[in-house]
């Protein structure tokens, strides 16, 4: 099949690859532009470990064709830190909080919180739970994500982070 | 997992897209959130060889209303339908029932056009849009038509979509000021398909219900009108007789295939309870 010329904004960067129409996305991240933080868990839309933000949507790059994604912006977790190289918020509450075990899952938590804290920055606890609900972690039993990212919106409104009573 | 190869075309407008599909024939499928899609393609359940993308067609976008309808171009995305205001005011149980489909991810990127014309009988929208009246307008190289909801559903996968038809767009007539509505799933997970479900909008005037419209998802090959059950409960006040009478009724359409969501006797078991349940909350909505 005829390869088809695309290009993209990925973490700032404009880049541009040769593509069959099938490569999905995270295929594309991974392989041709060699961003490996990005990860493949299930393939099926099922543990949103490929989430990416494309155009300020949070979707599965396991479920788009890189041709789909021509002309967009992208995030992906190697594109999360600040700018100084400081860990952003949401890095910092997973690492203060015990956000992660394994780690797999991570990126992913990362990117959709991200935007989740972008459409709604004081999200309730119920809220943040729905929000990630698309996020399946196979090791922490989701409190500390829930903290992490409690952390991280206190930390971005600029008040204190209080651990709710148990 | 890696879907078989196709060739991709992006048209930039509803014309060039049925010109791409009726040129190009059967093997051509149109491309819309792709959340079905792409899954089935994966599987090697669906090899179309090629694919016509419909998100550069801006005219597919967008949520109007029209005096007493309200229009929906097929690429408005489930999360577009969920930070609408005018869905919110005017068709609340729409609202209700894009929260329960999937998770976030796939809300971003799944069209409410593809979820009514996919045909698969675990999609919500179809009933949904069966309850409410809903009609959609298909364009084609023969022209544009109007197909009523509850005319398009002809078996699983199949619809009354003709080789070279888009669904352009849906046109919903919004129910009755102070109506109640409820859409009463059962699932197993979030981002699981319902293993029964049921909506309800009526409408109440002096404690007896005045008009009822019932839809079933996922109990059948097909969306379902309950139609006998809303028969019943009209002119009553639902006491639990008639609330029995009325599930007894919906269950005996019923006729959901055994799978890992449960056996056959139990799916329609439930069906009858989310019946129950989405009848119950709907009047309590009333004003
Ligand atoms: C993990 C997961 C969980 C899900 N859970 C649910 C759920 O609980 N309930 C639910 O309802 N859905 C669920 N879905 C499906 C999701 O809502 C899909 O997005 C939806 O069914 C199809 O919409 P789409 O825009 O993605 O269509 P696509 O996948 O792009 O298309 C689906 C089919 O419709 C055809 N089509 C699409 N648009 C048009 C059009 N305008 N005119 C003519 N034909 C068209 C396509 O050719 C294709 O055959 C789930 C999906 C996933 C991945
Ligand atoms: S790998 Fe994409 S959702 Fe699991
Ligand atoms: S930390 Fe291991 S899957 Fe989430």
């Amino acid at each position: 099949m005829a390869k088809t010329h695309v290009t993209m904004k990925v973490n700032g960067a404009e880049v541009e690859g040769l593509v069959e129409p099938r490569t999905l996305l995270v295929h594309f991240i991974r392989e041709n532009l060699q961003l490996t933080g990005t990860h493949i868990g299930c393939e099926t839309t099922h543990c949103g470990a490929c989430t990416v933000d494309l155009d300020g949507m949070s979707v599965k790059s396991c479920t788009i064709f890189a041709v789909q994604a021509e002309g967009a912006s992208i995030t992906t977790i190697e594109g999360v830190a600040n700018a100084d190289g400081t860990l952003s918020a949401l890095q910092e509450g997973f690492r203060m909080m015990h956000g992660l075990q394994c780690g797999f899952c991570t990126p992913g938590m990362i990117l959709r919180a991200q935007r989740l804290l972008q459409e709604n920055p004081s999200p309730t606890e119920a809220e943040i739970r729905m929000g990630i609900s698309g996020n399946i972690c196979r090791c922490t039993g989701y409190q500390n994500i829930v903290k992490a990212i409690q952390y991280a919106a206190a930390k971005i409104n600029g008040v204190q982070y209080q651990e709710a009573a148990e | 997992m890696i879907p078989g190869s196709f060739s991709y075309h992006r048209p930039a407008s509803v014309a060039d897209a049925i010109k791409l599909l009726s040129s190009l024939g059967d093997e051509a499928r149109p491309l819309a959130g792709g959340h079905s899609l792409i899954p089935m393609m994966k599987l090697r359940l669906a090899s179309p060889d090629h694919l016509v993308d419909l998100h550069g067609i801006a005219a597919l976008k967008g949520i109007h209303r029209d005096g007493d309808r309200v229009s929906i171009g097929a690429m408005t995305t489930q999360h577009e339908l969920l930070a609408s205001d005018e869905i919110a005011r005017s068709l609340p149980i729409l609202h209700e029932t894009a929260l329960l489909i999937a998770d976030p991810q796939v809300r971003y990127m799944g069209t409410i056009g593809g979820n009514v014309a996919n045909g698969d009988p675990g999609n919500d929208m179809p009933a949904l849009m069966m309850t409410l009246g809903a009609s959609y307008r298909l364009e084609g190289p023969n022209g544009a038509r109007e197909v009523v909801a509850s005319e398009f559903y002809q078996g699983a996968y199949f619809t009354a979509l003709e080789p070279g038809e888009i669904l352009t767009s849906i046109s919903i007539p919004v129910p009755a000021a102070g109506h109640g509505y409820a859409y009463e799933k059962l699932k197993r997970k979030i981002g699981d398909y319902a293993t029964a479900a049921a909506a309800v909008v009526l409408t109440m005037s002096g404690g007896k219900v005045a008009s009822c419209a019932i839809g079933l998802t996922n109990v059948h090959e097909t969306p379902l009108l309950a139609t006998e059950a809303a028969r019943l409960v009209v002119g009553t006040s639902l006491d639990p007789a008639t609330l029995k009478q009325a599930a007894a009724a919906a269950v005996a359409i019923m006729a959901p295939a055994a799978d890992a969501r449960g056996p056959v006797e139990y799916r329609k078991h439930v069906g009858g309870i989310m019946v129950t349940r989405a009848l119950t909350r709907a009047a309590a909505l009333t004003k």
